[in-house]
Order: C-alpha cells, then structure tokens, then sequence
C-alpha cells in the first residue's frame, strides 16, 4: 500500500518568472451530486471571470478513482486544489461564497 | 433510560458479537463487541486506544479470519507499524497478505480554505475502498475526532460523522471508534459519543502513589450484559490483557487430594497428609521467621514429586534464594535446571498490581505449575491500597483454585499484630500457618502453628520450629510453669529435668541397697537366732528327756520297793497312770 508523499508540496518551486502562469486547479468530486456540480459552475465562472485563458480546471471522480483520495489526502467532497501557481492551496466546499474563493485561491493578489 | 427501552427489545436475547480476541475482554462482554455496529473507545492520551484498535483488527485477521481496516487519523502508518511491532504484531506482513489495510488520514489545516457546503464522501469513499480490497469485517477509526481541528463547519462534520456511523452500520461494519477524553465529566471531546449508542468503553491510565496502574470500563453495551466493574488491564508485549477475574464463580472443584508440606512434623500437624492440593495456604509471621523457608521446602517436595513449581519472588532474587536454602540443605538448583521450577521475580513496584496480578496469570497459564509460592503477599500491599490488593488475592486465590494449583503465600506481619493479617487475606486462605518468634532468655526463636485448616484435623500444638544444615525440623516446645520454652531455655529445662530424673534415680538405688542390706542383717540375725535357738532347744529336750527317764526311773524304784514290801499291787498302778495323763 503506497503511502505517497507529495513531492511537490514538500519543496516550493521558486518564484515563477513575470511570465503570467497557467492556473491549475483540481476539483475533486465523488459522482454527480448537486454538490459537485454546484461546485464546478462556481469555479468555472469565478475562473473565466479572473483567469481567462489562463486556467485548467482536473474534475477528478473518486468514485472512479478512490486510490487517488488517499494519494492526494482527500476527505471532503468536493475539494478544490490549486495545484499551480505554489504554494498549495485547499478549499473545502461547493465554492459558493465567491468572496472566500478569491481569498482562497490568493486571486486579488494576482491581479 | 434509553438503554431500558433497548434492552427490553426480544432481539437482545441473541445480539451477535464480534470477539476481540483481546484476552480477557470477551469474558467481561460476553462474546466480544457488538458485531456489525460501532463501538467508542474513550480514553485520555496514553490509555492505551490505538493499541486497542489494532489489537482488535489484528486478532481478528489472525484468530477469527476477518480482516480490517485501520484509519489513522492521528499518526502515520511507519510510525504506528513501528509502535506496534514491539508488542508482536508485524502490520506490514498483514498488509501484504491482505489481511489488513492501513491508511492515514492527514490534512494540512493551514493550507485548508472553506466556502459553502461539504460533505465527508471523500472519506467514505476511502473505507470503502479500503473495506472492499481486504474484504473487511472490522473497521477503526482512530481518533477521529481530529477532524474537528482540522476540517471547518463543526456542524457540517457532525451530520457528517453521523452519518459515516450509519453507513458502517449498515454495510455490517464491526467498527471502533477512538476518542479523545480530555475531561472526566464527558467521554469525547466533541460529544461524538452520542452518534454510538451502542457499546461504550472507557480506558483510563491513573497514576496514584506514582505507579501507573490502567483501567478498562464498559460504560453501556446496549442489548447485552456485561460485567460494569472497572477491570485493570495490562499492555505488554503480548498486546492487551483484561482481567476479569471477578467474574469468575466459587465453583471450583474441592480435591480430596492430600500434598506432603516437604516437612514431615508439618504433615503430621495437619492430620498427617499435608495440604489438600489445590487448597491456598498462608504462612505468615514477622521478620526472620522462616516463611521463605516454609515455601522453599514445599517446593522441594512438589519438585521431588515431579510436579512443576513457580516461584513468585517479590523481595528476593532467584540465586539468592537458592543460596539461602542451600545453606539449610534444600538444594533448589538442580529443579531449576530439570525445568520442573521457575522463578519469577520482580519487584512490585515495578508495575502496578494489575501488572502483578496479570503477570502473574501469565506465567501460570503457561508454564502450568501445580505449585505455586508468592514470596511475599504484603510487598503487593507497596504499590496499592489494601482494598486493591485484597481484590487482587481474590482473584488470583480463585484462579489458583480454579487451576487446582496448591499455593504458599507468605505474609509479612508486624509484630505486635500476628493474627490480623495484612489485606485480611486469611479468610481466603484454606491453611493458615503462623510463624512467631518467642523472646525468652535474651534469645529470639522461631515456632510455628497451625492457626487453621479447612476441612482437616490439624495440631493445636506450637512446635519450635529449627533451622539447620540439613533441613528444617519441627520440635516439640516445651511446656512448663513457665510457659512455652524454646531455643536454649528448653535444652536447658531438658537438662534440668535430666537431672531431676538421674537424682531420683539414684536415690531410689540407694534405698533399695539400704533395703537389701537390711534384709540381710534381719536374715543373718533370724539365721543367728535360730542356732540359738536351737541350742537351747537341744538342751531344753535333754533336760526333758532326762527328766522324763529319771521319773520311770523313780517309779520303776517304787514298784520294786512295793513288790519288795508286797503291797496291793494292782491299786498302785492305777493311780500312777492317773498322775501320768494328768501330765502335759
């Protein structure tokens, strides 16, 4: 039983150059529930609004995949993960409060 | 109460349990936890829950072929694989045989954010997994009350957690659930005891009098009975032992079977046969009195017998003791090396007397002594409080006996109180063999009596009791005016009286000499007197005869004179005759 340890989150990358980076957010979610689905259209608008063409959002179903739940320490339903830029960032939740998504995500600094 | 309700349903009557396989907690439950529902395991930190957990999903994967799963919520899976490895359970060939599945569960709470709505189907999905790929039967989750620091929105986690328990609940799950007790008015920290209503069991690890001493505690299990005491338990390196003693019942059988005491005097004070086997005997005294002595001796003989004996020494080290009794002659050594005789010794506060008392189970399941000593009781009485080791001695007299395990339990008593023995243990006790020492004459020495035995005639003598190379003997005391004289004061009466007896003696000697000469003088006087006697009687007759003839002599004279005058003759006669009857 792999016990895996992220060997990204272990070691920051160094501050990426001016070049602006292309978002990476994973959304984990288990089947098609309101939940999940409500969580998906959050991200999707909240991307397309601040992130525009800069932005990949990874749907993971871990109905498919429960292997994947362990690997990546996932509890809760749904959960995003911004993957990309560092350092990692977790919300929990169906993204419903855009405010607590865009501190979340550490969005306004960027931009 | 809602227990009440429960209990009174008609399916309580077959509630099927799971067994934990956890020695001596089956026997408190009846059978083990409740199969297919959650169990709370409620503890402070270091009571032992994680241990249980694993232990319960390892004897279940070993003994009763079902498999489990462990969720870690609290420490990582090298980290626990390694806690556990000391106590005998290698998780890592139980996860590679499929046996077990562990998984960790840990959040970094700085990095989490929350918005809106969340459920735990992530986790679900996880058991689930986990549950399917080993075909588990039994789950634990520790501690996962953790979740609380780490997830936000308490009250989604509770509706969350909730629900996890009826979905467990549902696919058949035996499950435990550890948790948190940082209080003692409530059992978890976050009041999830209310989500499992079912069984409830309560670790606890106090130290009192700076010994540690654990407790287990079955709160409620619903639809069973169970034992409600709080039972000491032990973690060793055979994993957790309980000890639910006390639920054992005054059934045990009584053999009529006599043992020798390996003193001969001793066997004749108790009706001439010994101890009953199996019977528990005390012998108790002050300092010096040759208690450990007693014990060495009963050892000796089980020994000789072939039987197996186990030495619980609490003050002493096996070498030293076999030295000491080598010095009054009972060599122990060669029993030691036959195997037929165990030491174990420890000092009592070493552990608690939980520990003791499960140590001591221990040694006696395995090695199956039909002798046992325990040198001494009252060192127990170090480490805890009389009523505990009263309970204690109850329950291991009750196993002793339930065992059929003859055994000497030595006592310690302060001078003054010899008959009331420490802890009160003599009304456990079948024999009681009380060793004092008697002060007389500026020496100090040792006597021994039966002061009870059940069931058989025994000696109401005190017999002075003697140490020397070649053993041990029991003498009689004497008794005198004075009282009881031992030691130098009895061979020094015995030599009194030696004197008295050899003085009689020659005095009655004497007497008869002077009695025998005295029927000498008298027999030589008679022999004197006789000649005497009979010379006079020689001369008497003489004189007599003498007379005798000069009388015919005179009468004859006078018949010549009247035959010669010629007279009457005839009337002469006559009157002669008359005069010689009339003589004496």
């Amino acid at each position: 039983m792999p016990t895996t340890k992220r060997k990204i989150r272990a070691r920051p990358r160094k501050p990426a150059p001016r070049k602006p980076v292309v978002w990476n957010l994973r959304l984990y979610v288990a089947g098609q529930t309101p939940k999940s689905i409500r969580a998906f259209a959050n991200l999707k608008l909240l991307c397309e609004e601040h992130l525009k063409g800069r932005y990949q959002i990874e749907v993971i179903d871990l109905r498919e995949n429960p292997q994947l739940a362990r690997d990546d320490q996932i509890v809760a339903i749904p959960t995003l993960v911004r993957r990309l830029p560092r350092p990692l960032r977790i919300i929990l939740g169906d993204l419903s409060n855009s405010v607590r998504l865009l501190v979340g995500l550490d969005l306004r600094k960027i931009d | 109460m809602r227990q009440v309700k429960k209990a009174s349903q008609p399916s309580s009557k077959a509630l099927p349990k799971a067994a934990t396989g956890i020695q001596g907690l089956d026997e408190i439950t009846g059978g083990g936890l409740p199969r297919g529902r959650p169990t709370l395991i409620s503890g402070g930190a270091g009571a032992g829950k994680t241990l249980f957990g694993l232990e319960f999903l390892v004897r279940g994967a070993t003994r009763y072929s079902e498999p489990g799963v462990f969720i870690s919520f609290e420490e990582s899976i090298p980290d626990l694989t390694k806690n556990v490895a000391s106590l005998g359970f290698d998780l890592d060939r139980l996860v590679a045989d499929k046996k077990l599945f562990v998984d960790q569960v840990s959040i970094m709470r700085s990095e989490l954010g929350e918005t809106g709505e969340y459920d735990l189907e992530g986790l679900f999905i996880r058991i689930a997994d986990a549950v399917q790929r080993v075909g588990a039967r039994r789950v634990v989750l520790d501690t996962m009350e953790t979740l609380f620091g780490e997830l936000p929105n308490p009250g989604i986690l509770r509706a969350e957690i909730r629900r996890l328990f009826n979905w467990l609940k549902q696919k058949g799950l035996t499950t435990i659930i550890t948790a948190e007790r940082d209080h003692p008015d409530r059992l978890t920290r976050h009041g999830i005891e209310e989500f499992v209503s079912d069984c409830v069991i309560l670790l606890d690890h106090r130290i009192r009098e700076e010994i540690s001493t654990r407790r287990l505690r079955i709160v409620k299990y619903r639809g069973s009975t169970h034992g409600t005491n709080e039972y000491p338990f032990l973690i060793d390196d055979q994993g957790i032992s309980v000890l639910p003693i006390s639920s054992l019942g005054l059934d045990h059988d009584a053999p009529a079977e006599r043992v020798s005491t390996g003193i001969a005097r001793l066997d004749g004070m108790l009706g001439g046969k010994g101890f009953y086997r199996g019977s528990s005997i005390l012998a108790s005294g002050t300092a010096g009195t040759g208690k450990t002595t007693i014990a060495a001796c009963f050892v000796d003989a089980a020994c000789r017998r072939g039987e197996r004996a186990l030495f619980f020494a609490f003050e002493e080290s096996p070498r030293q003791i076999v030295r000491n009794m080598r010095s009054i002659g009972i060599d122990l050594d060669p029993w030691v090396h036959k195997g037929l005789l165990q030491f174990h010794a420890a000092r009592p506060t070493y552990g608690g007397i939980e520990q003791v008392l499960l140590l001591t189970h221990k040694r006696i399941t395995s090695f199956q002594p039909s002798v046992v000593v325990v040198d001494p009781v009252t060192n127990l009485l170090m480490v805890s409080t009389q009523n505990e080791v009263r309970s204690m001695l109850t329950r291991l007299v009750d196993f002793l006996k339930t065992q059929g395990i003859t055994t000497i339990f030595t006592s310690l008593t302060a001078a003054g109180a010899l008959e009331a023995s420490e802890a009160d243990v003599s009304s456990l006790m079948d024999t009681w063999l009380l060793l004092k020492n008697i002060e007389v004459g500026g020496e100090r020495n040792r006597a021994l009596y039966v002061l009870k035995s059940r069931g058989m005639e025994h000696s109401n003598q005190i017999r002075e009791f003697v140490l020397t190379d070649d053993g041990l003997r029991l003498l009689d005391v004497y008794l005198g005016p004075e009282g009881v004289l031992t030691g130098s004061a009895r061979v020094s009466q015995e030599m009194r009286e030696k004197a008295v007896v050899t003085f009689r003696r020659q005095e009655l000697e004497s007497r008869r000499r002077e009695l025998e000469r005295k029927r000498r003088i008298f027999e030589a006087r008679m022999v004197m007197l006789r000649a005497e006697f009979e010379v006079e009687e020689e001369i008497i007759q003489q004189t007599i005869s003498e007379s005798e003839l000069l009388g015919e002599e005179v009468v004859q004279d006078r018949g010549q004179m009247v035959l010669s005058r010629q007279a009457d003759s005839s009337s002469y006669k006559k009157d002669v005759r008359a005069k010689g009857a009339r003589r004496p």
